[in-house]
């Protein structure tokens, strides 16, 4: 394949106007010592069929869940994507569109994000929204430093029930800015809140935690954010959106700022991105914000339109005062989930919600009740919920994938003190029958 | 011609049937979930219909300017065109359809590609190892710099905290040092537009990280003292850094490995065609020699020589740790998969050379009515000002810039290098046809023409957009960052 | 425009002296290089700050920027009104585009400041 369309005889009219002998000469500015002397050792380029025929036999050799039924979670799901959806993301006067730098000219990328922040707003209870930000974790980690920014503080308490991933996140990006990471321990699957409070002081720049948390557990969350406000720390919360149909909005509880996770909102899973990081905040928090907005104004003729807004705290403007350094965002994923909250509206987000949470406490009733298994938590929960097995969960596993199902995942991968735990989730897409024969699986003797 | 907002459609109660009913037994939700954490009053999301929703987005998507609308000479940006068949990569259920804890065994074919890209791009820069985690160029930067301090840490050199940019950087390059707690030294370009040896040399010193450089520039040139340039910062014992939005202009041709470059990160909505999405996502792999292979991010992904799997390595003391979840914007990563299969070896220089070709025509055709700052042969793209006579007149670059949109274009960058004043950037890509230059010449001089005859015209383009040009000021004096119902604004 | 009366700095800000105490903004060539203000972080009254350190940043829609305090002090009042109305510095720089009061800690350093005609003498020279 190639994509070039200059013909030969263009390329030799094209450095004639130019005024280069050839192509080479267009070149000499680089130096003859790192000049490559021979072509790139790459596979030989494949015309349109062959590729298409390689990649499906490279996707073929994963198990998809389009074949598969998939009782796994812990920060990405298998949510419904509605056909719409897709459908209008390959417009491509969205998709091959840049970031809307000139608004006169993007105002389908400009209002879509507009109705984009004002879903999350509704969805979190909070006053302002940025555009998108990579995703959940990295969006955890820019809240922990803006709340440090804004409370001049040099600590945050980070609950031990926060996916672990996120909270390696969070370590990572504030390594080299002395800020101090407090992990608060967990009891019975939630934040322990007597440990919580004697962490909390004055030194707190932000308390983070997440509802509900990487162990599906309920916290009390209310009675967490109290604390945070005592000491005049931020109350940072990390929500999944979905859960938000039937959970109370976290701006209802004091958060100061929510991020989360969108790739449930109209996004596939694709192997664990790209995702969708979502962030809202307090009014008064706004110009902190990472990350781009959109604000609504008017043109000279008073029709409504819409801009990239408060750029002053970025990095093409601000450089190394910038709030944050990031430029590309998740802007497309930003539209899927935009279309999709759209889509399924007041009712269909409460439907999904509680679908999800019917689903999860059916097939936790059922799997409980097996010999030899027990619930991990007592903890309310949402679509998540954690196990305790006799048997080794890789090999419980190894027999549910025969029967075209992924079971749930090891938590002694991140939890050493819970390994033999597998924490299970079920969407709306899960029916009766493979709740069932999840159960049956997990009861079924080892082979 | 507006339209209106998502919450202005729809009437109360409708909505789009996709759920299918419950066949579990149902309970209350009160004895699932305590009070206190219910939630009281539903949010206000739109209420539509599926029809209504389709019309909507097909709507807003008809207000938009993409690479398939038109020719997107958006400097350092990249703009080519994205081959379709890297969307239907994207999709394929093996792909789109796959959990990231999904046991090894069962995402072979995924971990192949993400293996196989890492060594092509290995291969492209002159590196020894690459992480495909970093979801945008800029989340790439800072996984390199973290990585650079993480090394210079390891080797007790914990005073190496300034990172050294020329004034010609991206934005991005500061702010990432800022990100990682490191000073930024930012040094003055040379006559000529490149690093001027002589100021970087007396910046250099042993509190130095990094030295951070995009080669070719963002004025489009190519640093033709690199190896002096590489062979200063080593010898100071700072470590260089290749921001790789401009690797276009090089592929096959030169390797920022080969040029003394330690780490890079590349673009792969920009070099590699993966689309821009309207922001995002894109992809910044980050690639390093072997000495600080180490710090990379976990997990890294290797292949088991023996059995001939693929497996995901966490064991890896010496990491930075993870810069976010899972393993990186793998949807991304098989699009660039996809297209670098397309096209081997030959098809990448083949991309640099129309590439540069492309720029030093377009150069050519307006050189002269244009006036060209640092005026040479230039790489992938060159910095242009606005026609004698413009300032005179009040007019600026954005005019110019507003005014292509009537001759259907989308502008080039503008105000960017900061170094020139009034720059107009402009990077036409590979995959544009020479017709499509030469037109796109002809209207920069109309336009020319037209901002000496009737700067009036330029003043109020744009004329045929959607909406005129809207009053930032106020968008940012008084901000309306979300959708209200009537009587509840403010 | 530079106003008779008040003294400048090199980064472009004013200050009237009155006893020991003085008024400062950014001036007229600061406010029009900057195109309208949108919004300005104002110091922190009661605060100290050394002469030449940032007392706040001032934005437009595509620049923002650092202002100094010309001399050092205690910041004693600032102008609230601009947080509504950071037009103000646009429309009338040395007067309801004032920012803040300053007590001065030592006023040897004015002498360090520049004259309105030496202000004009550094535009011109920097070709402004």
């Amino acid at each position: 394949m190639r994509y070039v369309i200059n013909t030969g005889e263009d390329r030799r009219e094209m450095l004639a106007r130019i005024g280069a002998g050839s192509v080479e000469d267009l070149f000499r500015d680089i130096p003859a010592e790192v000049r490559l002397k021979q072509p790139l050792n790459l596979p030989h380029p494949m015309a349109e069929p062959e590729l298409a025929r390689h990649l499906r036999e490279m996707s073929a050799a994963n198990r998809n869940l389009d074949e598969y039924a998939c009782f796994l979670g812990a920060g990405a799901y298998d949510h419904y994507v509605p056909q719409i959806v897709d459908q209008l993301l390959l417009r491509s006067e969205f998709y091959t569109a840049y970031t809307p730098y000139q608004p006169e000219i993007s105002q389908g990328t400009l209002q879509a994000v507009f109705e984009y922040q004002s879903l999350i707003c509704a969805l979190t209870g909070m006053e302002a929204a940025n555009a998108s930000l990579y995703d959940g974790a990295s969006a955890l980690a820019e809240a922990a430093l803006m709340a440090c920014g804004e409370t001049k503080r040099d600590r945050v308490v980070l609950s031990e029930t926060v996916h672990p991933e996120y909270r390696e996140t969070v370590r990572t990006y504030l390594r080299y800015r002395g800020v101090e990471v407090t992990e608060c321990p967990e009891t019975g699957g939630v934040t322990d809140p007597e440990r919580l409070m004697g962490m909390v002081d004055g030194r707190t720049a932000a308390v983070l935690i997440q509802q509900p948390n990487f162990f599906g557990c309920l916290e009390q969350a209310p009675e967490i954010g109290e604390a945070a406000r005592r000491h005049g720390a931020l109350f940072v919360v990390c929500a999944d959106p979905v859960s938000l149909g039937v959970l109370e909005a976290p701006g209802e509880y004091g958060a100061d700022i929510v991020v989360g996770e969108g790739q449930g909102l109209g996004n596939q899973l694709s192997f664990g991105g790209p995702c969708l990081g979502f962030m809202a905040c307090r009014q008064k928090l706004v110009r902190r914000m990472p990350g781009r907005l959109v604000g609504q104004t008017a043109d000279k003729h008073g029709r409504r339109g819409f801009v990239l807004t408060i750029q002053a705290r970025e990095q093409h403007i601000r450089r190394e005062k910038a709030t944050s350094n990031i430029c590309s965002n998740e802007a497309l994923c930003a539209l899927a989930a935009a279309i999709y909250l759209s889509c399924l509206g007041k009712e269909g987000l409460r439907r999904v919600a509680d679908l999800c949470l019917q689903k999860a406490h059916y097939a936790h009733g059922l799997i409980t009740s097996l010999e030899g298994v027990s619930s991990s938590f007592k903890a309310p929960f949402f679509k998540e919920f954690a196990v305790r097995l006799e048997e080794d969960p890789a090999g419980v596993n190894r027999r549910l994938l025969k029967d075209k199902i992924i079971g749930g995942l090891d938590l002694g991968r991140f939890y050493p003190r819970y390994s033999g735990h597998m924490l299970l989730c079920c969407t709306e897409l899960r029916t009766r029958e493979e709740i069932e024969r999840l159960a049956a699986g997990i009861g079924g003797k080892p082979s | 011609m507006t339209e209106p907002l998502i919450f202005e459609l729809g009437a109360p109660g409708r909505t789009s049937s996709f759920m299918p009913e419950c066949d579990v037994p149902v309970r209350e939700t009160e004895e699932l979930i305590p009070g206190n954490l219910l939630r009281k009053k539903p949010p206000r999301l739109p209420e539509a219909g599926e029809q209504e929703v389709a019309r909507h987005f097909t709507r807003l998507s008809s207000l938009n300017y993409g690479v398939d609308t038109g020719f997107y000479p958006l400097g350092s940006c990249t703009m080519k065109y994205n081959p379709k068949v890297n969307e239907y990569a994207a999709r394929l259920p093996g792909f789109a359809r796959l959990h990231p804890y999904q046991a090894e065994d069962q995402v072979q074919g995924a971990l192949r590609l993400m293996y196989e890209t890492q060594r092509y791009l290995a291969e492209i820069t002159g590196m020894d190892e690459f992480t495909l985690q970093p979801a945008a160029g800029a989340h790439g930067e800072f996984t390199g710099l973290l990585m650079i301090k993480a090394y210079h840490d390891h080797r007790g050199e914990t005073g190496r905290r300034r990172v050294i940019v020329p004034d010609s950087s991206h934005g991005t390059n500061p702010a990432t040092a800022a990100l990682c707690g490191m000073e930024v030294r930012q040094i003055e370009s040379g006559p000529d537009g490149t690093v001027d040896l002589d100021a970087l040399r007396a910046a250099l010193g042993p509190d130095t990280a990094a030295v951070m450089l995009t080669n070719p520039n963002t004025l489009g040139l190519f640093e033709r003292d690199i190896l002096a340039i590489a062979g200063a910062v080593h010898r100071a014992g700072a470590l260089l850094y290749c921001d790789g939005a401009n690797m276009n202009a090089v592929l096959g041709i030169s390797r920022p490995g080969d040029m003394g470059f330690d780490a890079i990160h590349l673009n792969l909505h920009k070099t590699f065609s993966t689309p821009h999405g309207g922001g995002g996502p894109g992809a910044g792999p980050v690639g390093v020699k072997s000495f600080l292979a180490p710090f990379l991010p976990f997990p890294a992904v290797r292949l088991d020589p023996d059995s001939g799997t693929c497996f995901l390595d966490y064991n890896r003391p010496l990491s930075i740790g993870k810069v976010r979840s899972f393993y990186g914007n793998f949807g991304v990563v098989a699009r660039a998969y996809t297209y670098i299969r397309a096209l081997g070896g030959e098809g990448l220089r083949e991309v640099a050379e129309n590439a540069v070709i492309n720029a030093n025509y377009l150069l050519s055709l307006v050189r002269g009515t244009y006036r060209i700052p640092f005026d040479r042969r230039c790489m992938h793209e060159f910095v242009a000002v606005p026609p004698a006579g413009f300032r005179e007149g009040g007019l600026h670059t954005a005019d110019i810039a507003k005014r292509l949109m009537d001759y259907g274009y989308h502008p080039p960058t503008v105000y960017f290098p900061l170094i020139v004043e009034e720059a107009l950037m402009v990077e036409p890509t590979e995959t544009e046809s020479r017709a499509t230059l030469d037109a796109f010449a002809g209207a920069l001089l109309e336009i020319a023409r037209e901002g000496r005859e009737n700067p009036q015209l330029l003043k109020d383009a744009p004329h045929g957009t959607p909406v005129a040009r809207l009053d930032e000021v106020t968008a940012a004096r008084r901000p309306v960052l979300r959708w209200q119902p009537e009587g509840e604004e403010g | 425009m530079i106003m008779d009366g008040l003294l400048y700095s090199e980064d472009h800000e004013w200050i009237k002296v009155n006893g020991k105490s003085g008024r400062l903004g950014i001036t007229h060539y600061a406010q029009e290089a900057l195109g309208s203000v949108v919004f300005i972080e104002l110091p922190e009254e009661g605060s100290r700050v050394a002469a030449g350190e940032p007392l706040g940043v001032v934005e437009s829609v595509k620049a923002a920027s650092d202002y100094y305090a010309p001399v050092s002090g205690k910041i004693t009042a600032v102008n609230g009104e601009l947080l509504d109305s950071p037009g103000l510095i646009n429309e009338d720089p040395y007067g309801k585009g004032w920012i803040a009061e300053i007590e001065l800690e030592d006023p040897a350093e004015l002498d360090k400041l520049l004259s309105p005609e030496k202000y004009g003498e550094l535009l011109e020279k920097e070709g402004k």
